[in-house]
């Protein structure tokens, strides 16, 4: 048994190796790309008919600019790619859980840390955006520039939490799995397998959520002053 | 008893701990939450969506609490730094 699949090694050419995490990151991302190509290649108007897979991927994308919009207010359409696009990534790797000998990427401690990285450089990246260098940078010095080590202190940990939070949950997934294939094989992985979709499916939009919740506080705070 | 055997078992022994002490403070809190939050819906049937995307936003944080012990736990248990020196 694993404990991420990076210690999966599939390939490797002298020092050069590559792991389950990579492999599957890959094949998850060409998967995406080609999907997105083929399935808004000839996208319906307002009036006419949808195809069925028009309306699939309509339901997500209303669904994601609604949650958006309570959040951000109208302007947050903006953030609507890179939510979208954590969202469908973390959602994805979890539900091709079901595909035998798939590895979720999200397992790797390598991989939520770097989804945690983009979501750390988007809320400067967009509060910037919004209230220019000074503007944006400023808030760290208030109410004291005493407490700028504080800012930086907990703007660190809970991008750290975000990432520790998603692996453990799709790691512990995995696990149990393990563990009960070893324990009580045949039927009751089963239903924990069940549960381990769930969860990678709640633990997508609560990823997607809180950065969302991150980048609204960076850009509310500059409108309120 | 020998360094390994101590080891070992204050290992297995306080990765058991963790994750039971560690469960016990989340589990409360979210119980409560949750309770506060089905009370809010049942008075404010109207505000029940900022109700629970407020209330999901609230359990991912208190649930981080409890994976932590749990990621702790999984790494004394198979991952153990200590352990792995000394038998090295």
């Amino acid at each position: 048994m694993h404990l991420t699949p990076d210690h999966i090694v599939v390939a490797r050419w002298g020092f050069a190796h590559i792991n389950a995490t990579i492999l599957c990151t890959w094949i998850l991302m060409g998967l995406l790309v080609i999907c997105s190509r083929l399935l808004t290649r000839h996208l319906a108007g307002p009036e006419a008919p949808r195809s069925r897979w028009q309306n699939a991927v309509e339901v997500i994308v209303v669904m994601l600019r609604t949650q958006i919009r309570t959040l951000c207010g109208e302007k947050g359409d903006v953030y609507l790619p890179f939510i979208g696009s954590l969202l469908v990534f973390i959602g994805g790797s979890s539900l091709l859980e079901v595909v035998p000998g798939w590895h979720a990427p999200t397992a790797s401690l390598s991989t939520t840390a770097a989804l945690a990285f983009l979501v750390g450089v988007a809320v400067p990246f967009f509060g910037v955006l919004s209230q220019g260098f000074i503007g944006y940078f400023r808030h760290y010095l208030k109410p004291s520039a005493i407490m700028l080590p504080l800012h930086l202190v907990s703007e660190t940990s809970r991008n750290l939490a975000l990432a520790v939070r998603l692996f453990g949950n799709i790691m512990s997934g995995a696990m149990i799995a393990g563990m009960l294939l070893a324990i009580a094989p045949f039927f009751f992985p089963i239903p924990m397998q069940v549960l381990a979709l769930l969860t990678g499916a709640i633990q997508a939009y609560v990823f997607a959520l809180l950065a969302t919740v991150y980048i609204a506080a960076a850009v509310k705070r500059g409108q309120e002053e | 008893m020998d360094k390994t055997t101590l080891i070992g078992m204050a290992s297995i022994v306080m990765a058991a701990l963790c994750m039971a002490i560690g469960a016990i403070g989340p589990a409360l809190g979210e119980g409560k939450a949750i309770a506060q939050a089905l009370s809010a819906i049942a008075q404010q049937p109207d505000a029940s969506s900022t109700i629970s995307l407020t209330l999901l936003i609230g359990l991912a944080m208190l649930e981080s609490i409890a994976i932590y012990c749990f990621v702790i736990a999984i790494v004394l248990i198979f991952a153990n730094p200590f352990w792995n020196f000394m038998v090295r």
